[in-house]
Order: C-alpha cells, then structure tokens, then sequence
C-alpha cells in the first residue's frame, strides 16, 4: 500500500535523499571551479582583470554579449 | 552519487552549450553585426579609425561564440547538477526527473530570466565604456538577490507544505519571491545608456536571440540532465529493465 503511495505515475519514485555532508565537498570545491568558468566567460578583463589584457575579453565578445553579460 | 551527477550535469552542459550555439549563430550574429555596424558608423564620423583588431570577427562569431557558449553551458549544468544533489529526494515525493525540472525552472527563473528583465542583454556599441564597473556590479547584485529569494522561498515552500499542503506552499512561496524581486528591481538604479540614434530593430532582435538562446539553452541542459540523472539514480530499475529487453 505504501509503496503505491510513492510511486505515484507523474512523480515516480521519490529518491533517497543524498546526505548533506557528502555533497558539501563537491559543492565547495566544484561550485568554485564552475564559478570560476562562469567569471571568466563572463566578466574577466571586463570591469575587473585577472588576466591583463584584451585577448580573451575579445576571443569570447560574442558570446558575453548575446549571454547578456555586460560588456561595453 | 554526486561525483556521477556532476559528470551528467556536464555532459548535459556540454551538449545544451552545443545546441544553444547553433542557435545563437543563426539568430543572434544577424543583430551581433547590426550593433558593430553602428559603431563602425559613428566611429568613422567622427574620424575615429579603431586599430587591428586583437581577434577577428570571424573568429569572435564562430569558435570564440561557440567556446563562450561550451564553457557557459558545462559550468550551468555543472551548478545545476549541485543543486540537483541536494534537492533530489527533498522534494515531496517528486522522482528523480521532476526533481531536475524543478530545480532547472527555478534556476532559470531567478539566474536567467529575472536579471534580465531588469538589466537585460546589450549589443555593442549601445552601452557606456566607462560604465562597465556599475553594470557589472548591478548585474552581479540583482542575480544575487534573485537566486538568494528562489533559494529563500523553496525552504519557505517545504516548511509550509506540511500545513498547507503543496499547491498553497508553492503559491505562498512564490508570491513572497515575486514580491521581493520586484522590490529589488523597483529600488535598483535603472540603466538607460543606449544612444538616441540606435537602431530599434537591432537592439529588439538582440534582447529577443539573447533571451532565446538562454531558453534553448536550458532547455536541452534540463532535458538531457533529467535523462541522464535518471539513469544515474536508479540501477535497480535498469538492471531490472535489461533482462525483460534480453528475454
């Protein structure tokens, strides 16, 4: 009987939840990498500069416009 | 688990990146070019003549576009499939799929489509050199608020689910979001910086490919993802389909 509960035909079968404690590392460390990749496709060497330059601010011009950073 | 649901949310990524370049490649470039033809325009009445070019535009609209767009989409899906980790099973009883869904709406939503239509997407040429850091930062602060609400009203939505069930803790929830990025949006300095004689069509074609492409984007990204994270979470349910396909 309470498996029919769960397993309801639009939301199937709830998951276990994962415990928190295991995926605080892969938020901590990925979540600052994805970040990271995020800044620098959108922002670096725009209103501040990890890099010096313009290269790669204008390798990826394109793509931080239409991705609706702001840009000049 | 979580390490085999980042994987996917990067695969996903990947492909949702792939898809939403196509995209932008089409629809976006047309409008792209029409904002540097408005600057090549008024540059050369005023005599300015802009030095060589570091990139050319022909790489800036081919791999510089797709590579932005890659790496934008491996790092979305990554982040999402973190959130997805912690959101699965938590819940209601929503499976694996809705789950992914959920989380990818409200991702949108409030990283996406909010901050946009506050500060939305600008071609070249119609904003300020010397505004950058402002816009930058106002941009950053809206996102933050945004997404800090949709985190905020989620929590608030599964404590009032138990009282009120889902329908009115989600609608609860939700109005609270809606009020507070509303004020957000209404207390933050307004930027209108795009110059009297820019082209209307140009600056309404960008907005509109801009705002499509994050569509297509997390489209993809939600639909492969949820697919994948299916997979991923439920080798019971696959090891029993194999046999019934074998026999």
């Amino acid at each position: 009987m309470s498996q029919a509960a769960v397993e309801s035909p639009i939301a199937g079968i709830a998951p276990t939840p994962i415990p928190l404690r295991e995926i605080a590392p892969w938020a901590v460390f990925a979540g600052v990498v994805l970040l990271a990749l995020l800044y620098l496709v959108g922002m670096d060497q725009g209103a501040t500069s990890v890099f010096s330059g313009e290269m790669l601010h204008e390798f990826v011009h394109d793509g931080r416009h239409l991705l609706g950073f702001p840009c000049h | 688990m979580v390490r085999s649901l980042l994987v996917r949310g990067m695969i996903a990524g990947l492909v949702a990146g792939l898809v939403a370049f196509v995209f932008a490649r089409v629809f976006g470039e047309p409008a792209l070019e029409g904002g540097i033809a408005y600057e090549d325009m008024v540059s050369a009445a005023s005599g300015e003549t802009g030095g060589p070019a570091l990139v050319s535009r022909g790489v800036q609209s081919s791999i510089g576009l797709a590579v932005g767009y890659l790496i934008y989409g491996v790092a979305v899906g990554g982040i999402l499939a973190l959130v997805h980790a912690t959101a699965q099973g938590r819940l209601g009883r929503l499976g694996v799929r809705g789950t992914a869904v959920v989380v990818a709406l409200v991702g949108f939503t409030s990283a996406v489509l909010v901050p946009f239509l506050k500060y939305p997407a600008n071609p070249p040429a119609s904003s300020l050199d010397d505004t950058i850091g402002e816009r930058t930062g106002l941009f950053v602060v809206m996102i933050v608020i945004s997404v800090a609400g949709a985190v905020a009203a989620t929590a608030l939505c599964r404590r009032l689910a138990d009282r009120l069930g889902w329908w009115n803790a989600v609608l609860s929830a939700a109005g609270g979001y809606v009020v507070l990025v509303g004020l957000a949006a209404f207390l933050l300095p307004a930027i209108s910086e795009t110059p009297r004689d820019f082209p209307a069509a140009v600056l309404y074609d960008f907005r509109l490919a801009s705002l499509g492409g994050h569509v297509v984007l997390w489209t993809a990204l939600t639909l492969v993802f949820a697919t994948l994270a299916d997979r991923a979470t439920r080798p019971s349910a696959l090891a029993g389909a194999v046999p019934t396909r074998a026999s």
